[in-house]
């Protein structure tokens, strides 16, 4: 099967659209159609029996994607199902996630890939990819059988969760991963001098007593890895980057025209160490939070596109897990429903970026990158399109997430930016 | 209602220097207590405190007991062997269920930094930190400050270096916070693999020679190496700890004046201290010990409510 699509024409009136991925940026209709885009810009007439979505003075944009979830399914279906991961999604604006196969079993062979994939489908909330993990059982020894797995529908590969520690293991897979054009994406930890961490070293960590994660830690693995893609020529992907050191090694690989793409997570482009204070364990998360100076050149690499995508990690744990000893506590915060509110107030209404850039950064880029369909209105492309308001105030209620978690540093803040109406293949799965 | 340090002990970095005078003024007049052959004032009458262990503790632990029951009060000592701990139950769980047993008071020792605090946002009884990770020890800090005051009166520009395993200590955090806040210069001295790298941020002098500590400080308080640094590959043996960072009696000779020397215990004689400064006439590590019961009754006097004022009629068994 595939993912549902709507059965009625839905015409989308007056927004302004703006879609990177054809230089577009005007007021005009959208008309969906049979699960695809029929026609965008201009005046359009409503066709018989057509759904209308007044859009005037909201931005309609190519459905923004997050290539980096957590869904927990297969596992831990009570922190999170695929279904109530999707359904997060498009109550954040989000039409389609790319799932990370830290799952139990770990989504290393094509009957994983395959369920996660179906879950996807049978919810018909957002559009599911799954990743495989880059080695059996994510242990770091054995490729995992990725040729199979992309037949199956994963469209990407990564340990996420862990470091491949072997730099061996890490180039073949980026040798072997180019004949199937999939990015190898990598969790940059170099255990070694991490392990036990539980927050960024620094000045805050030398106030709690915490043992703390430098930031060379992360940075020792993005130089390995955008060295090894220069070797190999393979596609390395570096996820969740939080620091000013990995902002710089990743600009001086793309200098060098090294096949390296990076993502940023909403919460380091935000937050500080400072949340921590208190042992804050919603703002426990690894990569942890780093310091002002971090913030910025992050914000930076966004704005001058070093850093390439705009994702969540949408990690759910149960409030139970999180309710406990700050060294104890899992890593991660839940993030789906929060990132276009943070992105729009941290980014495009301090003046970092522009309405186009993040809507690159949340959709057309993601597509692109991680070679997915979507991310653009030309017309023939997928129906999947997210309405906001740039400039609506909303406060952040962790208990009406969609999704079952509620491990957010994020709940009563107020952001400017919000999700109106989620559309998925033509439907309206979400509106405010 | 909240006494002058309000419901919770949880460390010397939320109290102000009132607040640690106030502690400090308080436990003069309760140390003479323990000097009777009848050791007990009725002041904590009908209290009832939990000593709640989840981290090996002799001195901390009988020096709290001793504070409790020399106030009258009823005390339940709880180790983590032996209790449901050891069978996973967590540490919210396990105050929710403390707390309905309605009690007033509970002392923690804890191997997670922040676990005081913690447990304090979840209950409503009195929360004193008998040591959470390597975060603070505030008792100790108290007890190190009540030691140096004896001596020196006020703290004001005086000169204090912690020896040792900064990183891994709350003791150090505790002493760095109190020093500084009652206007003492504070330095640390120890291997650079054991001072966190943001120290100096904290306010305080880093030495990387005992030698310069020695030569800068009034007092020293040596920090316990525990053999598990080693083990962990933060230096390279013991030995060559006790050469370059020891606090030997030849090095002490060489002060421009007579520095006071402090441990928190327990010692590692011949490794971070030697036996002829330890048992020497500039050592107050026992005056450390003795004080230590008397801060405790402070503490547990004022979180209860106790007025500062009546202290000393507290002494006599009227308050």
């Amino acid at each position: 099967m595939a993912h549902p699509i709507g059965t009625r024409d839905l015409l989308i009136k007056g927004g302004r659209i703006i879609d990177p991925s054809q230089g577009l940026d005007a007021v005009g209709d959208v008309l969906l159609r049979n699960g695809q885009v029929e026609a965008c810009g201009g005046s359009l007439g409503t066709p018989d029996g057509a759904e209308v979505i007044d859009a005037t003075g909201l931005v309609v944009a190519p459905g923004f994607i997050d290539v980096h979830v957590h869904l927990r399914e297969p596992g831990r279906e009570d922190v999170e199902t695929v279904a109530s991961g999707a359904h997060s999604a498009v109550a954040g604006g989000i039409t389609a996630v790319c799932g990370m196969p830290n799952t139990k079993p770990v989504t290393d062979n094509q009957a994983v890939v395959s369920f996660v994939k179906r879950q996807g489908e049978n919810a018909g909330y957002a559009r599911v990819y799954p990743y495989g993990a880059i080695s059996v059982g994510q242990k770091g020894e054995t490729l995992a059988e990725i040729a199979e797995m992309v037949g199956a529908g994963a469209v990407a590969f990564s340990d996420d969760g862990k470091p491949v520690e072997s730099a061996q293991l890490m180039r073949t897979a980026l040798e072997y991963a180019r004949a199937f054009n999939v990015p190898i994406a990598e969790h940059c930890e170099d255990m070694t001098l991490a392990r036990g961490g539980s927050m960024n070293e620094g000045i805050m960590s030398a106030k709690l007593g915490l043992k703390g994660i430098p930031a060379e830690a992360e940075e020792i693995y993005v130089i390995r890895d955008i060295l090894l893609a220069k070797r190999t020529g393979g596609h390395i992907h570096l996820c969740h980057l939080s620091t000013k050191g990995s902002v710089e090694l990743v600009r001086w690989g793309k200098e060098r025209g090294i096949n390296v793409t990076a993502e940023v997570c909403s919460h380091h482009i935000s937050l500080t160490e400072d949340a921590v204070d208190g042992y804050n364990t919603n703002a426990k998360m690894n990569p942890p939070l780093r310091t002002a100076e971090d913030v910025e050149a992050l914000q930076q690499g966004v704005a001058d596109g070093t850093i390439d995508l705009l994702v969540t990690d949408h990690a759910p744990h149960h409030y139970d897990e999180k309710e406990r000893e700050f060294a104890d506590a899992p890593n991660g915060i839940v993030g789906l429903e929060t990132a276009l509110g943070v992105n729009c107030t941290y980014l495009l209404h301090r003046g970092i970026i522009t309405l186009s850039q993040l809507v690159d950064a949340m959709s057309c880029k993601q597509a692109k990158i991680f070679r997915l369909p979507g991310g653009s209105l030309a017309r023939g492309g997928l129906a999947d399109v997210t309405i906001f308001d740039p400039n609506r105030q909303w406060t952040c209620d962790p208990t009406r997430f969609k999704s079952k978690g509620r491990n957010t540093p994020y709940g009563g803040h107020t952001f400017t930016g919000q999700a109106l109406h989620t559309i998925v293949g033509g439907r309206l799965v979400f509106s405010a | 209602m909240p006494g002058p340090l309000g419901k919770d002990l949880l460390g010397l970095a939320p109290l102000s220097a009132d607040q640690i005078r106030l502690v400090l003024d308080t436990a003069v007049p309760f140390r003479e207590i323990s000097e009777r052959t009848i050791k007990k004032v009725p002041t904590l009458r009908g209290a009832t405190i939990v000593n709640l262990f989840f981290e090996a503790s002799t001195r901390t632990r009988i020096s709290f007991e001793f504070a409790e029951k020399r106030l009258s009060a009823d005390t339940v000592n709880v180790a983590a062997a032996g209790s449901s701990v050891s069978k996973g139950e967590t540490l919210v769980d396990t105050a929710r269920n403390l707390e309905a047993m309605k009690i007033d008071m509970v002392v923690i020792r804890h191997s997670a930094s922040g676990a005081a605090r913690f447990l304090a946002e979840r209950i409503e009884s009195n929360v004193i930190n008998a040591g959470d990770g390597t975060n603070e020890h505030p008792t100790q800090g108290l007890l190190d400050m009540l030691t140096l005051r004896d001596r020196f009166g006020d703290l004001a520009g005086r000169k204090i270096c912690i020896v040792g395993d900064v990183l891994h200590s709350r003791v150090a955090r505790s002493n760095i916070w109190g020093l500084t806040k009652l206007g003492a210069e504070v330095a640390v001295c120890g291997p650079r693999s054991l001072l966190p790298n943001a120290i100096e941020e904290m306010g305080v002098t880093v030495f990387d020679r005992i030698e310069q500590a020695i030569e800068w400080a009034d007092a020293l308080n040596v920090l316990r190496l525990q053999l598990e640094r080693m083990q962990a590959g933060y230096i390279p043996s013991l030995r060559e700890y006790n050469r370059v960072f020891g606090v030997t009696s030849a090095r002490l000779e060489q002060a421009p004046r007579d520095l006071l020397i402090l441990h928190p215990g327990p010692m590692n004689r011949g490794v971070e201290i030697d036996s002829d400064v330890a048992d020497g006439p500039h050592s107050v590590i026992l005056d450390q010990v003795t004080n230590g019961v008397a801060v405790r009754m402070a503490v547990l006097y004022l979180l209860a409510g106790g007025k500062p004022e009546l202290a000393e009629a507290a002494k006599k068994g009227n308050a």
